[in-house]
């Protein structure tokens, strides 16, 4: 078996004019971690929405654990191993912690009752508190609705949630971006954990020191396309903001410019 | 196990730090609202709301009048267990009312006797073979009825993204003039014994007592009601969480669908008829209750409870009314401005949380 977990192919996204992604050719190896940056709308997001199956993409391979995917929806690709903070929080407001830790994919007793089949609140809370404890996660009261918590402590749950369930790769979408300096403290140390495990990791963010703290190698995306391939050792701030802004672009992504 | 705390910065579980159920501000509402009539009744009628025996010593209440009260809502209940749902779930059904018109006429046509008085019975639509069927025949084809009703709102809201106000107010049209197309408008009577025992008596308190309990059940302990309420707090998040939205909002509108056929059961069994204009503002009176109730018209909000105080609330006020000698037309006056009511304090009250934020 190769060493490869995420392969992207040519992978191309048009919204009807916008060629909001176009031809990225990405791959990442087991136990890696990337970052990806660049300018608001460069296309991150999108990037990450082609590979999760929450849009389908316009054109392009995806490549995941060695076979062609092609997830009609965000559930197949948790079923097969990704698991993903998106950069709008995808928390129901009006549940709970436990609620929100497992949404989607609640425990359950009496499984032959089909939608109606009972939920086993007491292991989803008792799991709850032992993922929490785990990741450092720290929110007062686990049953207050995620209405009543702050813009930091709701990302903390989003993360707590992809780190809790074991996966082949995790994706965060701006994981820090309303944080404070603590609860970024607290993500950053998640990510530390998730790469002593060997979980591969892509990384979003516009935070330069973070990415070099925590990451092996950076991608650029510039309008749509990957504009340069960096590894940590060979770069540093200056020239990844070079990247970003269009002053440098890497040889082979010429056609980029 | 009131309380565990972890070691790691006070990670609790503590249910005495839960907010102030909303349902007990309904139950406050009703409380106040019966003293409020009782207030009235001295003051205008010189005599007790509620609180009248009649003479009788057995009881401090007014059975007769608390039996009118629970009677009354107790149809219309049923369907608002349904809307309850589908508010919940962030939507609307317009179309309940209509689906109790031509669910009670099929449902009726399917549970005719034999011989009326020792005469065939004038008004069966069908041959002998359709007369004195057992009672279980009418009820499934009722339940038919408001499940393909249902299904197919579901189906328009789900999959061609029509706005749910827009796809049952289609319904609402559509079930009213197959109403009337079944009997080409005449009513139908003489159901069997069985069929009419259904909703005799004080029976459809019974049977919105047992579903009000069977879907506060559901919603609060099964995963369709989880889904129910992460649907209506947030169907993005729902849906990259992996929920399958489409085919559970199919779902919660069959069943309400469902809850309005038998709520047309009920009601023909009761009034021992049908006629094409059955349930009419049915749906509208329903939605009062639940929104009364404290279920929030954008969703995520609400429950079972708060929709049967509202309903008790709707009932007070109508037979408070009533109890006033208030004409009909201000009834429905003040129905209309109880409602914008509701819905203006759940505004003002989601408004308030979201500035504490
Ligand atoms: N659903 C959509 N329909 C049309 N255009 C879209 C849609 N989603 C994104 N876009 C456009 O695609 C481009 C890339 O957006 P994307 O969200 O991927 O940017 P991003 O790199 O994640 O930026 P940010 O750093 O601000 O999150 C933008 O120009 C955006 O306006
Ligand atoms: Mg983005």
């Amino acid at each position: 078996m190769s060493d490869i977990i995420l392969e992207t192919r040519d992978l191309t996204k048009h919204y009807g004019g916008v060629h909001a992604l176009e031809g990225a050719n990405f791959t990442l190896r087991k136990g890696e971690h990337v970052a990806i940056m660049g300018d608001n709308g460069a296309g991150k997001s999108t990037f990450v929405r082609q590979i999760t199956g929450v849009e389908q993409r316009t054109r392009g391979e995806v490549i995941f654990d060695g076979k062609p995917v092609n997830f009609a929806g965000p559930l197949d690709a948790r079923e097969a191993g990704i698991e993903t903070v998106f950069q709008t929080l995808a928390l129901a407001d009006a549940l709970d912690v436990p609620d929100n830790l497992f949404l989607g994919r609640e425990k359950t007793k009496f499984d032959w009752l089909g939608p109606f089949r009972i939920l086993d609140y007491k292991s989803m809370r008792n799991d709850t508190l032992a993922a929490l404890t785990k990741t450092g996660v720290k929110i007062p009261n686990i049953r207050n609705t995620i209405q009543n918590m702050s813009g930091g402590q709701r990302q903390c749950v989003a993360i707590a949630r992809t780190a809790t369930f074991h996966s082949k790769l995790t994706i965060m979408d701006e994981p820090t971006a309303a944080l404070g300096v603590q609860e970024t403290a607290q993500v950053e140390n998640i990510i530390r954990t998730l790469k002593e495990q060997g979980e591969p990791l892509i990384l979003i963010s516009h935070n330069m020191r973070q990415v070099f703290d925590l990451v092996d190698r950076i991608v650029v995306f510039r309008r749509g396309r990957i504009c340069a391939n960096l590894r940590k050792e060979d770069t540093d701030g200056q020239d990844v903001v070079a990247y970003i802004t269009g002053a440098k672009t890497q040889p082979e992504y010429a056609d980029a410019a | 196990m009131a309380d565990t705390t972890h070691g790691t910065g006070g990670l609790t579980f503590d249910k005495s730090k839960r907010a102030w159920p909303n349902e007990i501000n309904v139950f406050g509402a009703l409380v106040l609202i019966v003293l409020i009539f009782e207030g009235l009744g001295f003051a205008l009628m010189g005599q007790s709301f509620l609180f009248d025996s009649n003479g009788r010593f057995d009881s401090i209440f007014n059975e007769q009048r608390l039996r009118i009260i629970i009677l009354q809502v107790a149809i219309i209940g049923i369907i608002a267990i349904g809307s309850t749902q589908v508010i919940i779930l962030g939507g609307i059904d317009l179309s309940p009312g209509s689906i109790v018109g031509v669910t009670a006429m099929v449902a009726m046509s399917f549970a005719q006797v034999a011989e009326v008085n020792g005469y065939p019975n004038p008004k069966a639509l069908f041959g002998p073979a359709f007369m004195d069927l057992p009672v279980i025949v009418p009820i499934v084809v009722a339940i038919l009825c408001g499940l393909a009703a249902g299904l197919v709102n579901g189906l328009l809201i789900a999959y061609t993204r029509i706005p749910p106000f827009i796809a049952t107010l289609g319904m609402m049209v559509a079930a009213r003039g197959a109403a009337k197309w079944w009997s080409k408008g005449q009513p139908i009577s003489f159901p069997t014994d069985s069929y009419a025992a259904i909703g005799a008596g004080m029976k459809p308190v019974i049977w919105f007592v047992l579903l009000a309990i069977l879907f506060h059940f559901i919603l609060k302990f099964t995963i369709y009601g989880k889904h129910t309420y992460a649907i209506g707090s947030n169907e993005d998040a729902a849906r990259m969480s992996g929920i399958s939205v489409d085919r559970h909002k199919v779902l919660v509108y069959t069943i309400a669908g469902i809850l309005a056929a038998f709520a047309a059961v009920v009601l023909s069994s009761k009034n021992l008829t049908a006629q094409a204009g059955m349930g009419v503002m049915y749906e509208l009176d329903a939605i009062a209750m639940t929104v009364i109730g404290g279920v929030s018209l954008s969703g995520g909000r609400g429950s079972i409870v708060g929709t049967v105080l509202g309903a008790l609330i709707f009932g007070v006020i109508i037979s408070g009314f009533t109890f006033l000698r208030l004409d009909a037309y201000y009834q429905e006056m003040v129905k209309g401005v109880i409602i914008v009511g509701a819905v203006v304090l759940d505004q003002w009250r989601q408004r308030r949380s979201a500035a504490r934020m």
